[in-house]
């Protein structure tokens, strides 16, 4: 699960992470009192989205009066921000946060992820903050320094002082609040069950001060249910709402632009129906995993969801029944089809345990739409036919 | 000859009166897998499924001398229990557990690993030896024995794997579900090996995914160590390119995790990789002719 800047930064606020101040706002009126609450004479207005690149995209804007505030505030609400992370689709923003201007000499780059290979939290971090940190890593790798944090002992003085020294930060008080800063950075991540928490950028201050001016986080959603504070931050606007009510059914869903739906219990089978479809020509129009207790309804709801999508012009049900049996699945075809108005052709190959009990009840049944199929290659070749109109 | 397991291996299942625990322990069972006991605590010195129950693991341990555990907890208190296997000098847990938080893996991977205990999983469908012990999930009835190893992120397309090779006539020496959680067990890596010193495997079935840099690892042992034929197939080639937040994740493993470099990489060692799961029997069977 994702959560807004605004909301990582409310929780660097719990750590002592330093922020600049900042207040959240849902309308240009809201945004001027932000302004006139946070003071000064100079103002950001970003906007707040589940994407990186909003400065680009032309969602993050520089204020210099109360006015350009609201003017600001009126423009970006309401946009649909498309950056290099959204998709070309875009991301409607709907909030926007109002933070002091800040006083920037330096901007660097901090992360926290998962290192997968060392199977241990890794800190990574750059004096080129502010850039597109893939480009950096691919143009000048030398110029990222990655700390390996052994979770048994946690962030220790030797992590610090090789970050500090490797982005060659000389002075002594800066290096005590850059390893401060870290080492409460890494805190956050371990209590909270981050996936990922990155700044870009994290400024130093004309001052000598490092403050977080961004923030993005992702949680294990594994672990969410120790951590209520985080699930009540999700916003539900920034989910697909097709993908919000397959996972309701305990289906994982998410749409593509092709014409073959597809049905298929396991992420890996499913991808490899995709796969198949496109090596024979056709084009998958969705990855659609039933998981391992699909029955009458999640299966009829599967077609649901399929149907949404007026591109679909056939669909392949693929499953090889282990705890699933197949048998409860072509019965969840029959019942589908009393429940949803199937209007395509629907090929189906149903292999694995309870296998012959399927056919029989799907022969037995004798639905014309119903092209049964004997194995992966048999069903994906029927299922590009039919969506061509050739079955 | 198989790896890892066979049919003398006791096995205890921890999670054992559960109704998942108890409806796959009922089927490792009925495949011939030597169950020994199982834990659930409180209920020690009851009978399940004709076996004895116990309060901890080292209880089941000096009662029965079982040396794996099939783990079937519920996801947050797998972490306990596979650190409650290592003290107990279990020596390989099996876990089945789908949703454990990748947090608590990485604390109990370290102390498994500090035990010299070896674990498969999290969220896998487990390892089968074909006939001989079943320790997992899996429809047993699909893998017959034979002389192929498989291997295999993907629960279902390692059953689609060995439906195809038992089809062209093959069998499956052993199989392993690795789980594709962030944190996993016995990997490519260490697996492999195994397969290549096991005088009954004669070529290897490599099931892969996108995300993640384990298969480049894979092929970097293959073209070192490897000299049995190796059949793989990467999934995901159509998949869609996450719309993620940030940028951390894939700079950390140096790629992006996609197909495309996870099947270039294989080809580069010698591996006949397939471009769909459906070509998995018949690339097998080509392999074998030439060999």
């Amino acid at each position: 699960m994702n959560i807004h800047e605004y909301q990582a930064k409310q929780i660097f606020a719990q750590y002592d992470v330093p922020t600049p101040k900042g207040i959240i706002a849902n309308t240009p009126d809201e945004a001027v009192r932000a302004a006139e609450q946070l003071g000064g004479n100079i103002w950001v207005v970003k906007a707040q989205i589940h994407a990186g690149g909003r400065g680009l995209g032309g969602g993050v804007k520089l204020a210099k009066s109360i006015e350009e505030v609201k003017q600001l505030a009126g423009e970006i609400l309401g946009m649909t921000l498309v950056t290099h992370q959204t998709g070309p689709e875009g991301k409607l923003v709907q909030k926007v946060y109002i933070e002091e201007g800040a006083d920037i000499k330096d901007e660097l780059y901090l992360s926290v992820v998962l290192d997968r290979a060392a199977e241990m939290p890794i800190i990574m971090a750059s004096t080129e903050g502010g850039m597109d940190i893939e480009t950096v890593a691919e143009n000048t790798p030398e110029k990222i320094i990655k700390v390996q944090v052994d979770p048994s002992i946690g962030f220790q003085g030797f992590h610090g002082r090789e970050l500090v020294f490797g982005l060659g930060i000389t002075d002594k008080n800066e290096q005590r609040k850059m390893i401060d800063f870290a080492s409460k950075l890494y805190s956050v991540y371990m209590d909270k069950d981050a996936e990922m928490i990155e700044i870009n950028p994290l400024i130093k201050t004309g001052a000598g001060d490092f403050l977080a001016l961004d923030g993005k986080m992702g949680f294990d959603d594994s672990a969410l249910g120790r951590h209520p504070d985080i699930e009540e931050m999700r916003d539900i606007s920034e989910e697909d709402p097709d993908e919000r009510e397959a996972s309701r059914y305990g289906l994982s869903y998410i749409a593509l632009d092709g014409e073959i739906g597809c049905m298929v219990n396991g992420a890996g089978l499913a991808m490899g129906t995709m796969d198949t479809i496109n090596y024979m020509g056709g084009t998958p129009a969705n990855f659609l995993d039933v998981g391992g207790s699909a029955n009458a309804e999640t299966v009829a709801k599967g077609f649901e969801i399929i149907l949404k999508n007026p591109n679909v012009k056939a669909i392949f049900v693929n499953i090889f029944g282990g705890i699933v049996r197949c048998d409860r699945i072509a019965n969840g075809i029959l019942e589908a089809t009393k429940l949803v108005n199937v209007h395509v052709p629907v090929v189906v190959r149903l292999d694995g345990t309870n296998a012959p009990e399927a056919a029989e009840i799907l022969k037995n049944a004798n639905i014309p739409n119903v092209i049964p199929a004997t194995d992966l290659a048999d069903g994906a070749a029927k299922a590009v036919a039919a969506a061509k109109g050739e079955l | 000859m198989s790896i890892l397991v066979n049919k003398d291996t006791k096995v205890i299942v921890q999670g054992f009166t559960g109704k998942e625990g108890t409806f796959h322990a009922e089927q490792c069972i009925d495949y011939g897998t030597n169950i020994v006991g199982g834990v659930t605590p409180n209920k020690g010195g009851e009978k399940h499924l004709g076996k004895p129950v116990f309060n901890t693991v080292k209880d089941a341990v000096d009662a029965t001398g079982a040396t794996v555990s099939m783990v079937f907890v519920p996801p947050a208190f797998v972490a306990d229990a596979v650190m409650e296997a290592a003290d107990a000098g279990i020596e390989l847990a099996v876990i089945i557990t789908e949703g454990a938080p990748v947090k608590d893996m990485m604390y109990a991977k370290q102390y498994a690993t500090k035990h010299n205990m070896k674990t498969i999983g999290p969220n896998c469908p487990g390892i089968i030896t074909a006939e001989e012990c079943k320790i997992g999930i899996m429809p047993g009835m699909i893998f017959k024995k034979g002389n192929i190893g498989l291997i295999s992120k993907s629960g279902t397309l390692t059953y689609e794997g060995a439906n195809q090779v038992v089809k062209e006539g093959f069998g499956i020496s052993t199989a392993v579900g690795i789980g594709g959680d962030p944190i996993i067990g016995l990997s490519y890596k260490q697996i492999l090996p195994m397969f290549e010193a096991d005088p009954e495997t004669e070529a290897i079935v490599m099931i892969g995914e996108i995300g993640g840099d384990l298969e480049i690892q894979a092929a970097k042992l293959i073209k070192e160590q490897i000299t049995k034929p190796v059949v793989a197939f990467i999934a995901g080639q159509t998949a869609p390119k996450g719309k993620r937040m940030g940028h951390a994740g894939a700079i950390i493993s140096g790629s992006a995790g996609t197909a495309k470099e996870k099947m270039d990489a294989l080809k580069a060692a010698g591996v006949k990789v397939v471009v769909s799961p459906a070509d998995i029997g018949k690339a097998v069977a080509e392999v074998l002719a030439k060999k």
